[in-house]
């Protein structure tokens, strides 16, 4: 089938509403969907005896910046017996407000399984909650760590466990662990060598 | 023996040569690696470049092994490992690190948020070995180091010994330099 088709067998069988975009002249053609509907049309393309999306090839968390203050997920469908690719977005707000601090996008994980460690992946690294999935949690990243290291506005913590995160001025204001330190700024228990980030 | 110093069985040293000579001639390092530096260092182990002719045998523990080659990229999430390990080992004890990654964070240096900058920042390391990676030769070359490192010690001043003590001291002065500060 070829997009102009997949996009009229979206529409005949949810609705035109269900289309939030759908941009042909792309790189590659895609369909923005209604995110609440994310799932349900997922399942329909994947199930469905014309389409049969029975392979999800990719799914890629995209942050578009502050400035945008939206965050995407694409999806990459393909079909082995048919032959086809299909690549639906959805599009959310960045969310920093206190209630919800990150974007909720409805998982797929139970129609392909690949998707569980792909949006952990994305959760991971731009901080998209992905809802109803079995086990979000980081994947690649340290458990304890904070942020999200693919977002436009991460900021790296300065020390983590005691360990500084910057580079800086290397061996010198690093807590160097080699030799005896005379530059002491500072006074630290746990982490005699700890010294203070330079201004 | 008889034959070989022509002296009846009878070999004069120090002991500190004789603890130092044995020392750096059996070498144990920790059997770890953590990124491609560790192709190179099985390399160096392996028939072509022989590590065991300076008898430097991997070990399977901490607890046997006397050095540890930090070769490859120390990620955050290994840094505690790292630390742990190095922990468990026994005094006297050793640190190689191996490659651009660990000396210093490598290519990783400015925009890897992952990567701990410089495996000194978690352990103290006696030997730094350049490249990325280094070739076996330089491994090699970072294991001579070494030696000629243990080959200075005496057990009248041990190393661990000296180093706490260089800490205190350190601290001290630096005490007396914040009470001086705080008069003034």
């Amino acid at each position: 089938m070829s997009f102009e088709e997949l996009k009229d067998f979206v529409v005949s069988q949810f609705g035109a509403e269900v289309l939030v975009e759908a941009k042909e002249d792309a790189l590659q053609s895609y369909l923005v969907v209604q995110t609440e509907r994310l799932a349900e049309v997922c399942l329909t393309l994947h199930d469905h005896e014309l389409t049969y999306f029975d392979f999800l090839s990719c799914l890629t968390g995209i942050d578009n910046g502050p400035e945008a203050g939206t965050m995407e997920v694409a999806y990459n469908l393909y079909s082995i017996p048919y032959d086809h690719h299909l690549m639906l977005k959805v599009q959310v707000p960045r969310n920093n407000t206190p209630e919800q601090s990150i974007p909720h996008v409805p998982t797929v994980s139970h129609i392909w399984r690949t998707a569980d460690w792909h949006e952990r992946e994305a959760f991971d690294m731009v901080g998209i909650y992905f809802t109803d999935h079995s086990d979000m949690r980081r994947i690649l990243c340290a458990a304890d760590w904070e942020g999200h290291p693919l977002r436009k506005d991460y900021e790296l913590q300065d020390y983590y466990h005691g360990i500084k995160v910057p580079f800086d001025l290397h061996n010198e204001l690093n807590g160097f662990k080699g030799e005896p330190h005379l530059i002491i700024k500072k006074e630290n228990e746990q982490f005699p060598d700890m010294r203070e980030k330079p201004e | 023996m008889d034959a070989k110093t022509g002296e009846g069985g009878i070999v004069i040293t120090k002991l500190d040569d004789l603890l130092n000579w044995a020392r750096l001639t059996s070498l144990f390092p920790m059997g770890f690696g953590l990124a491609c530096c560790a192709i190179e260092m099985m390399g160096a182990y392996a028939a072509g470049y022989d590590l065991d002719r300076f008898g430097i045998i991997p070990r399977a523990s901490p607890r046997q092994s006397d050095v540890m080659i930090v070769a490859g990229t120390v990620t955050f999430k290994m840094a505690d490992r790292v630390r742990r390990l190095y922990e468990q080992m026994p005094e006297p004890r050793y640190v190689i690190s191996m490659g651009s990654c660990s000396n210093c964070g490598g290519p990783y240096w400015e925009h890897g948020y992952h990567v701990v900058k410089g495996v000194d920042r978690i352990i103290p390391v006696d030997v730094y070995v350049p490249g990325c990676p280094p070739r076996p030769e330089a491994l090699i070359g970072g294991f001579m180091q070494l030696q000629e490192i243990i080959r200075q010690e005496t057990i009248r001043a041990p190393r661990a010994v000296q180093q706490l003590m260089a800490k205190r001291t350190a601290a001290q002065g630096q005490s007396v330099a914040n009470a001086e500060q705080q008069v003034s």
